[in-house]
């Protein structure tokens, strides 16, 4: 029994390895420089803003389709150790984001919400990442930095700072985590 | 080896340890399997070894730059031990409760 134990939790240590799907970052990678693309053809910040939300919407979809079907194939299960750990550190920032979407959308500072979503978004990844490679809070650190960056520049670079971050910094660390962690 | 008798080789703690950890990922560097079964590396050397001349496992010998890197992976020998393992102690726990 002790010993049933012992792999249960070092298949769950060791699932770090393999909880996040570098496949899955590279397609959302994708979907936000497309998304970049459209937004910066809007007229208005508020038309890209609209743009963004249905990436944000999206995105989170392919993910998990991503992340799933990686568990599958790695025949571990979707909810183990670090794989609920992660879901656990990583919503509430994510929740926060939604709330305080609606909050500046009302109030009418919808320029501060690009910056805001970087930000929050970071702040999950790093949390999520403490139970994952060393890679993923390195990447929400850099998102964290990028969402400062559009907080404090004008508004009108904010697609910009966006398509370099969830479409730039998705790929560029998707790519080695599928790599050396199985998918 | 015996149907009925329990795989001496994957039943010490940290050569069990390696094959689980490898089972859940396609390949884990000498210093991952180091981190996680917090040992030392003579100590990893040895049990890894000893899973390798039974070819449960396989190991590749790299540069990364001019760093060298030992990467381990489970062979489908490997995989059919530990699930054999894991048929084992289900049996044995069967077994207990049903007295």
């Amino acid at each position: 029994m002790d010993n049933l134990a012992f792999i249960r939790d070092t298949m769950e240590a060791a699932g770090a390895f393999t909880a996040v799907s570098g496949w899955g970052m590279v397609a959302v990678g994708i979907i936000a420089t497309i998304a970049a693309v459209i937004a910066n053809a809007q007229h208005s910040v508020l038309g890209s803003i609209y743009v963004w939300m249905a990436a944000a919407v999206l995105a989170p979809c392919v993910m998990l389709w991503a992340i799933v079907r990686k568990a599958r194939r790695a025949h571990v299960p979707l909810l183990s150790g670090p794989g609920r750990k992660f879901i656990l550190s990583f919503s509430p920032p994510m929740l926060v984001g939604a709330l305080l979407t609606v909050v500046l959308y009302r109030a009418g500072v919808v320029e501060a919400i690009p910056g805001m979503w970087l930000l929050l978004y970071g702040t999950g990844v790093v949390a999520g990442g403490a139970f994952s490679v060393r890679v993923v809070p390195v990447m929400g650190i850099c998102f964290m930095l990028a969402g400062t960056l559009a907080l404090f520049t004008p508004a009108t670079w904010n697609d910009w700072i966006m398509a370099s971050a969830f479409g730039g910094l998705h790929i560029a660390f998707g790519i080695p985590i599928a790599r050396r962690h199985g998918g | 080896m015996r149907g009925d008798a329990i795989d001496r080789l994957i039943h010490e703690r940290l050569r069990l340890g390696i094959v689980s950890a490898l089972a859940v990922n396609d390949s884990l560097s000498f210093s991952d399997l180091k981190k996680l079964m917090k040992t030392t590396d003579g100590n990893l050397s040895v049990h890894a070894r000893k899973l390798e001349e039974a070819e449960y496992i396989t190991c590749t010998k790299s540069f990364e730059g001019r760093m060298p890197k030992t990467e381990y992976r489970l062979t489908a020998t490997g995989r059919r031990a530990l699930e054999r393992y894991l048929d084992h102690m289900e049996a044995l726990i069967r077994a207990t409760r049903e007295r």
